[in-house]
């Protein structure tokens, strides 16, 4: 394991998930419901949920962190991803739906259209769509980054650029002629290669895959940031012009993780769909994609375990709160923003780091390197 | 439900038997008090009469009427039968009777055809609002109008006409000629005077012809409208006498046009080929249609194409007048996103601070303008002078707090200033949630704000969106003036450009920073009290802004008032001028696409910062 290696926070990460990959599913099947150790399936789909936006989370904070590229458009690549991964289930559904049209989905039917549209071709092959739900996200990240780090667009305007892209996105896919079932989204799946999508089973099965993408991921993430590539990318964060001087290609540098990252976005949506049974164009609205930069921020950027603890953190409080105080619950995230870049720039991985610092030299204060990668 | 209802009515016998009375009460008492009071009615209407000095006539009559129309028991069919010859020939002469009683005095005329509303017959009532038209009294035209918008009711007890206006749940009347105040009367003792759509059709043409004398240029402009296509050869006559004596071009034009579609219906060539000449170039919606009749039905070879020749001149002119509709669409979105984005092109464009609450800033100037209506409602006209200085005072005062608290811990640190300024967006609008309401409030527009000038008749600018713009321009001015013609502007721009230098020449930079954080927050406060006339008032109204804004900023050019002006102008016009092909969204999704690319091609924007402070 080179590539963790000095790097405590994820070695514990992952300890913990492949704790929780293996005493969830034996929780929730091994004990009889009622008993207080007993997991409801329930949480087991919440928490594959987390799993995916932990993983999501990641793929940001490797733009972010490493690369310095704060993207507010994060959420179309998951939402892409997630659509894909929701085409192929709507082709699945075959003629159980309401309509029991054997090859339109409901809504064309509705729409009245007579044949599926070009772009839905090749979504009832499992292995074609899950090419699809890497490379939509990539194609579009791809172009975008080639024609934006290029011309050299840095900073807060290419932080704009990319909300204007999730906001074109969202506005697209809210019209019911683009053929991705406009308003409602996709829904009403049945089953994903054959396995029932509301059976316990399947849902572990895809808590378990959603554990497993979020290690592997993080492996990626993880190798990506200590090998070469990394260390240029670190370089173009701190000082992007004297890192082109020097003689990098900046923008295929920038590109190549970009455009990575985007993929495992898309990743993260296609099996966070399955588990929450819907995708709608809301997925695209630019505020989703800023929440998911601050789960990173009050994790902690450029670590990428912090990713994954933000991630579950803010979104184990929003259930919490959204269900406790429904009132308060924008309040405290809001508050968590502020306090967050205020008082805690490095997150809470940036938090355990100073403890940890503080136990070894209580002199040491807070005299850190600027970020810690 | 099912099972419920039976057993409500075992248990509680004696409340449904009363609902039972009360709904079938209803209808017979109407019956009754329009069939059978005919002794009070004559004393009424005999009083009436005779306070008037006038035979009893009227009143008999009118009970006739009154009786022969309702359906009426048996026992009373005597009378029905006596009465209906006179009846008849009293009401049958029509218009032409107002020459027959010119000898006569006016009032009875004008209170026989009044009284006669009273009617249940459509007949007897549409003569009645001919004999009314034909009265001359000037107070007819009020009471046609007031017939044509249903605001005038009967009594049910003497038939005597009034203006009814709900109080609580009885009427307030007050009597339709002599305005004298009635007092309130329950539910079912006041009727409404109902009005068919024959009827409707004739008293448009009947208040038209009225009004066409009357001494105010609109109202006459408005009567010649109304008579486009409605004319017959007693209107036409009337219009052709107005003609000579109009003043008004604009009346002329009207009329002369009303009586060419008349023309254009004649049955001799040469008349409709010069009525075709007259409609030539109007702009009139009228006029196309008389048109477009003609051309489906002409025969008449040289008529035929005069008019072909002449309705695609007409369509010339329309599109041109569209295009020129459009345009004003354009610059009022343009406006409206001129306004939301000036305050930030100063934030973000001169202190280089992204504000995510930008649009939460707007919202509050927004709310300042409902609590200011909410402080002063009878006097909504003058709120929105009110409310410009006190948003401005308000926004800016949250916007100092906001750089004094948050912002200015985190100077060039931009992208933590844009997530900190989120959270506090969000903050904003849940306080606004729980202090105020999560709904939408509704904000007033003052009266001088709505209705619309009428360029021609084929272009109206409304007065809000007109305003607004002139109000976006004056806002842009004056802001221009700020930063270039003041102590604080001189200083704002120093520290823009170069921080470190302008605080050796003794620049004070956090103050500067404070003001003029405080000074772009108040101008989107300014903001929202415009938004505030245009669209919904929310706690979500600021979301809807901040991205468009941004684009505008970024567009035109960061740091650069101009650039937001053009940026925000260019972005509006675009827009609207891609819907007609595209439609609302997809031309919104086409211009944020452009925006992307165009920012790959320049960076900087439209208008780019040059010199020291580029390099940042």
């Amino acid at each position: 394991m080179g590539v963790l290696r000095g790097d405590r926070g994820g070695q514990v990460m992952l300890a913990l998930l492949l704790l929780t990959a293996i005493v969830v599913p034996l929780l929730n099947l091994a004990v009889p419901e009622g008993n207080p150790f007993h997991v409801s399936t329930f949480t087991v789909t919440l928490l594959g949920k987390y799993l995916t936006y932990a993983l999501l989370a990641v793929a940001v904070d490797l733009v972010w962190g490493y690369l310095g590229i704060l993207s507010l458009g994060h959420g179309a690549f998951f939402a892409l991803g997630g659509y894909a991964m929701g085409m192929y289930l709507m082709r699945q559904i075959g003629d159980r739906g309401v309509y029991g049209d054997p090859v339109l989905p409901d809504f064309m039917v509705f729409l009245n259209w007579q044949e599926l549209p070009w772009f839905w071709h090749g979504f009832d092959l499992f292995w074609f769509a899950m090419l699809m739900v890497v490379l939509v996200p990539g194609a579009l990240a791809f172009l975008f980054g080639w024609l934006a780090f290029r011309s050299r667009v840095t900073g807060v305007y290419l932080s704009i650029i990319t909300q204007a892209l999730t906001y074109a996105l969202m506005l697209a896919f809210f019209r019911n002629e683009m053929g991705f079932g406009g308003n409602n989204g996709l829904t009403d799946f049945k089953d994903l290669l054959g396995f029932d999508l509301q059976a316990d089973s399947t849902r572990i099965g895809l808590f378990l895959a959603s554990a497993l993408a979020l290690a592997l991921g993080y492996l990626a993430c993880r190798w990506i940031v200590t090998s070469k590539l990394g260390r240029v990318a670190v370089a173009i964060r701190d000082a992007e012009p004297r890192t082109r001087f020097i003689g990098y290609r900046v923008d295929r540098v920038k590109v190549a993780i970009w455009t990575f990252s985007a993929m495992l976005a898309g990743i993260a949506g296609a099996l966070y769909v399955p588990q929450v049974g819907i995708i709608n164009p809301g997925e695209f609205s630019p505020l989703n994609s800023i929440e998911l930069v601050v789960w990173v921020a009050i994790g902690g950027r450029a670590t990428l375990y912090g990713a994954v603890v933000g991630a579950i953190a803010v979104n184990y409080g929003k259930t919490y709160f959204t269900g406790a105080f429904p009132e308060a619950w924008l309040f405290a995230l809001g508050g968590l923003f502020v306090l967050v870049t205020l008082f805690l720039p490095r997150g809470i991985a940036g938090l355990f780091q100073m403890l940890k610092r503080r136990k070894a030299d209580p002199d040491a204060g807070d005299a850190a390197p600027e970020v810690a990668a | 439900m099912l099972l419920l209802l039976p057993l409500a009515g075992v248990s509680m016998p004696a409340a449904a038997q009363s609902a039972a009375t009360d709904a079938s009460e209803a209808e017979p008492v109407v019956d009754v008090s329009a069939a059978v009071p005919d002794t009070a009615d004559v004393a009424a209407s005999a009083h009436k009469a005779s306070a008037a000095s006038a035979e009893a006539g009227g009143a008999v009559e009118q009970q006739d009427a009154d009786i022969a129309d309702a359906g009426s028991p048996p026992s009373q069919s005597p009378i029905k039968h006596a009465s209906a010859p006179p009846n008849q020939a009293e009401v049958e002469p029509g218009p032409d009777a107002s020459a027959d009683t010119d000898g006569m005095p006016q009032p009875p005329a004008l209170e026989q055809a009044l009284a006669s509303l009273a009617d249940r017959s459509f007949k007897v009532k549409e003569q009645a609002a001919k004999d009314l038209a034909a009265s001359g009294d000037p107070r007819a035209v009020e009471l046609l109008k007031a017939l044509l918008a249903g605001d005038l009711y009967y009594r049910s007890d003497d038939k005597r006409i009034v203006f009814a206006e709900r109080v609580d749940k009885d009427w307030a009347l007050t009597d339709a000629l002599s305005g004298d105040d009635l007092g309130t009367v329950g539910r079912r003792d006041a009727k409404k005077i109902t009005i068919n759509n024959r009827m409707r059709s004739g008293l448009r043409a009947d208040i038209a012809a009225l009004t066409l004398a009357s001494p105010d240029p609109a109202v006459r402009l408005a009567a010649a409208k109304e008579m486009m296509g409605e004319t017959d050869a007693g209107s036409i006559e009337a219009l052709e006498a107005q003609l000579l004596v109009e003043q008004s071009a604009e009346v002329r034009g009207a009329i002369e046009l009303a009586v060419a579609i008349a023309g254009s219906e004649a049955d001799d060539a040469e008349q409709r080929l010069a009525a075709v000449a007259a409609l030539d170039g109007s702009l009139y919606s009228e006029a196309r249609n008389a048109l477009d009749a003609l051309i489906a039905s002409e025969q008449d070879e040289a008529v035929l194409a005069a008019a072909t020749a002449a309705r695609a001149g007409i369509e010339r002119k329309v599109d041109n007048m569209r295009r020129v509709e459009t345009l004003f669409f354009g610059l009022s979105l343009g406006s409206v996103l001129v306004l939301a984005a000036i305050g930030l092109a100063i934030t973000f464009g001169v202190m280089g601070v992204i504000n995510m609450a930008h649009g939460e800033l707007i919202m509050i100037g927004a709310y300042t303008t409902y609590l200011v209506q909410l402080a002063m409602p009878t006097a909504i006209d003058y709120s929105l002078f009110v409310a410009i200085p006190a948003a401005f005072v308000v926004a800016g005062l949250f916007g100092i707090a906001i750089e004094r608290g948050v912002i200015r811990f985190l100077y060039g640190r931009p992208l933590e200033t844009l997530l900190a300024t989120f959270g506090l967006s969000l903050i904003l609008q849940q306080l606004v949630r729980t202090t105020i309401s999560a709904q939408n409030v509704v904000v007033e527009n003052p009266s001088w704000m709505s209705g619309s000038l009428a360029i021609n008749p084929a272009l109206s600018l409304t007065y809000n969106r007109l305003y607004i713009f002139i109000f976006a321009l004056l806002v842009f001015f004056a802001l221009l003036m700020i930063l270039k013609r003041t102590a604080l502007g001189l200083q704002v721009r120093a520290v823009s450009q170069n921080r470190d230098m302008a605080r050796a020449m003794g620049v004070r930079s956090a103050r500067v920073d404070a003001l003029t954080f405080g000074l772009g927050a108040g101008i989107a406060g300014v903001a929202g009290v415009a938004l505030s006339q245009l669209t919904n008032v929310g706690p979500n109204m600021g979301q809807a802004y901040i991205i468009d804004s941004f684009m505008v900023v970024v567009f035109g050019g960061v740091g650069n008032l101009w650039g937001t002006l053009v940026g925000g102008l260019t972005l509006g016009v675009a827009n609207k001028f891609m819907e007609p092909w595209t439609g609302a969204v997809l031309a919104k999704i086409l211009v944020l696409v452009f925006i992307i690319l165009f920012i790959q091609k320049r960076p900087r924007g439209l208008f780019p910062q040059r010199g020291r402070a580029a390099e940042g």
